[in-house]
């Protein structure tokens, strides 16, 4: 028991992850609060998107259940739970039973390498981002499978239609991330030596004292742009919801599945959202990086910007308070007021435990990684509310006749610019 | 240090797993579940090549393999009538030729797996795991170490022949 406790206390002091750490325990835990968190996220993100899609349009979203339709998601998920689990009678049923659990789980999986902090990751693997896009290519899987075992027409056809989709926008994205990769083998002192890891790509960025959107401008900034649109094409979203799109075609892959096992796929969907977000945002937007931590760097910045994540939650807090006041003052309302002054409440609290020194040194980096996953979160529902579908054509010619090439040149450029970047340097100085 | 994962049990495992799916692909009638199969038996081969400290290897493996060629080959086994084969009688017309060679592979498979050690050169340092990716690209394109570039890119300008052949089979006006 001693042993165990000292076991469990022993990492406490360490500054690795606990993959690195060699630790099954605090291992265990990571992957539990990761799990838990990214449920929360996808639940919370079910909420927002109806909301402001439904406020884009000006419609009031999702109001009955719970103040402002908080509780909406719980509404949905139970509904979900409860309905009957139908399965084609001459559906091959194995297949059709694995496909929503290939997806989940490819889904889920890479977050083990995610690095929501210098620590604060499941693991750091030496081919991290291989293993992120290599994992999350295998989802690809499950969606054919589910088509082909509906036995089906219209999930056939639309599981060809999204798999073709997603394996072609595969190659552009590939191209922009190995453009960073190159990047990273540019780190002062150490050059030539570039890295797959997660973090090592984020401290790259430290080193080199830049985002790598900004890196050789414009090359990071056009790397970005073409993996934020295959990003979008790869997980199946508006504009590119062509296996979904439900105002021209049936349904896609999932048209024959019902129930919980379709509720698989679509926790799948926003889970591949926010693994694809993390992904963009530890390439080129620093990671777990606050922002200026060269330039503003200092104990009193540091304590600046590590209040931030606290006010950000009394923020949250203060809102909620100012419309608990506005709810209107008829006794039918009395619930929903005070479940919604509970949530100002949890929110607030939550924010002061944020200002305590031990939490405050731990939560900063993984405050400023979520703040930038949950932009790019809005971005997707912007996009949704905004931009009118592709045409399946289009899309193509998009992935293969403009991102491509786009890749290509972007991949030689970033290369040369790597290249003459010391001999210009000593250049100027000569100068 | 971390205990390894190269043990055994892993080891057995995976081969397990490798053999079953292999079995798997020759002997189901339906040729989507022999891809499937086939991509279970990629996957375990992965683990083979992870727990040989190649990490880069394996996510290669898994990228190419089972997340790109296999996805291929189930959409065109989707695109073709399995209904018809799946009624048809499964039937091997070179099977003399095929236990020649099958008996040929056990016999060398038996041979090695004897005098193994003395076939193999002793004592080649394993690459640690952490910078496995580093040295496959040192392999590849350093100036004094890069052995292998002059074959990658004759494997690559292989690859580049059979697509433009495919194209040409395939469409009859260029």
């Amino acid at each position: 028991m001693h042993e165990f406790i000292d076991y469990i206390l022993k990492y406490l002091k360490s500054d690795q992850t606990p993959g690195a750490a060699g630790n099954v325990f605090w291992a265990a835990v990571y992957i539990l609060i990761v799990f838990g968190g990214l449920s929360v996220a996808v639940i919370a993100m079910n909420w927002l998107e109806r909301k402001i899609l439904a406020h884009m349009q000006v419609r009031l979203g999702p109001m009955r259940v719970g103040p402002h339709g908080l509780l909406q998601p719980i509404a949905d998920a139970i509904k979900l739970l409860l309905k009957e689990d139908i399965m084609p009678a001459e559906a091959d049923g194995f297949v059709f039973w694995m496909a929503p659990l290939i997806v989940v789980l490819s889904a889920f999986t890479v977050f083990v390498v995610v690095p929501f902090g210098p620590t604060h990751a499941i693991t750091d693997m030496n081919i991290g981002i291989l293993f992120m896009l290599g994992v999350s290519s295998l989802s690809v899987l499950g969606v054919v499978m589910a088509g082909w075992a509906s036995n089906s027409h219209y999930p056939l056809i639309g599981a060809l239609r999204s798999s073709a989709q997603m394996v072609s926008y595969e190659v552009a994205m590939g191209l922009a991330v190995v453009s960073v990769i190159l990047m990273t083998s540019l780190n002062p002192g150490e050059q030539g030596v570039g890295t797959l890891s997660m973090i090592g790509i984020v401290q790259a960025q430290l080193k080199q004292g830049t985002w790598f959107i900004f890196k050789f401008f414009p090359l990071g900034l056009i790397g970005f742009f073409i993996f934020a649109v295959s990003m979008v094409a790869e997980t199946n979203r508006a504009p590119f919801d062509l296996p979904e799109a439900e105002s021209e075609l049936t349904a896609g892959f999932h048209t024959e599945y019902s129930g919980f096992r379709w509720s698989l796929f679509f926790l799948a969907e926003y889970s591949a959202m926010i693994a694809v977000s993390s992904i963009a945002v530890t390439l080129w937007l620093g990671g777990w990086l606050r922002p200026f931590p060269n330039l503003l760097n200092g104990a009193t910045w540091d304590l600046a910007f590590s209040l931030v994540p606290g006010l950000t939650f009394l923020l949250f807090a203060a809102i909620c308070f100012f419309n608990t006041a506005r709810m209107p003052k008829h006794p039918l309302f009395r619930v929903q007021t005070m479940g919604l002054a509970a949530f100002g409440v949890v929110l607030g609290l939550i924010g002061l435990a944020m200002f305590v020194p031990p939490v405050r040194d731990r939560v900063g980096d993984i405050f400023w990684f979520s703040a930038k996953v949950a932009g790019f979160m809005y971005l997707y529902i912007w996009y949704r509310g905004t931009f009118p579908r592709y045409r399946f054509d289009q899309l193509m010619k998009v992935g293969w006749k403009i991102l491509l090439p786009m890749g290509l040149a972007l991949l030689i450029l970033t290369a040369t610019a790597g290249f003459l970047e010391e001999p210009v340097k000593e250049w100027l100085h000569r100068l | 240090m971390n205990p390894p994962v190269a043990t055994p049990f892993f080891f057995y495992l995976l081969a397990g797993i490798m053999m079953i799916g292999g079995i798997l692909v020759i002997t189901r009638k339906n040729a989507v579940h022999s891809a499937l199969a086939l991509i279970t038996t990629l996957l375990a081969q992965a683990g083979i090549y992870l727990m040989l400290y190649a990490p880069f290897v394996a996510g290669v493996q898994i990228i190419l393999y089972a997340g790109g060629i296999m996805v291929l080959f189930l959409f065109v086994i989707m695109l073709i009538n399995l209904e018809r084969t799946m009624k048809e009688r499964q039937f091997n017309k070179q099977w003399l030729v095929g236990i020649i060679a099958a008996a040929a592979l056990g016999g060398l498979f038996i041979a090695v797996f004897t005098k193994g050690s003395t076939l193999f050169p002793e004592g080649r340092s394993l690459y640690v795991e952490a910078d496995n990716t580093q040295r496959v690209a040192a392999l590849l394109f350093d100036r004094t170490t890069g052995t292998y570039m002059f074959s990658f890119e004759i494997a690559s300008l292989l690859l580049l022949v059979a697509i433009i052949g495919a194209v040409v089979m395939a469409k009859k006006r260029i």
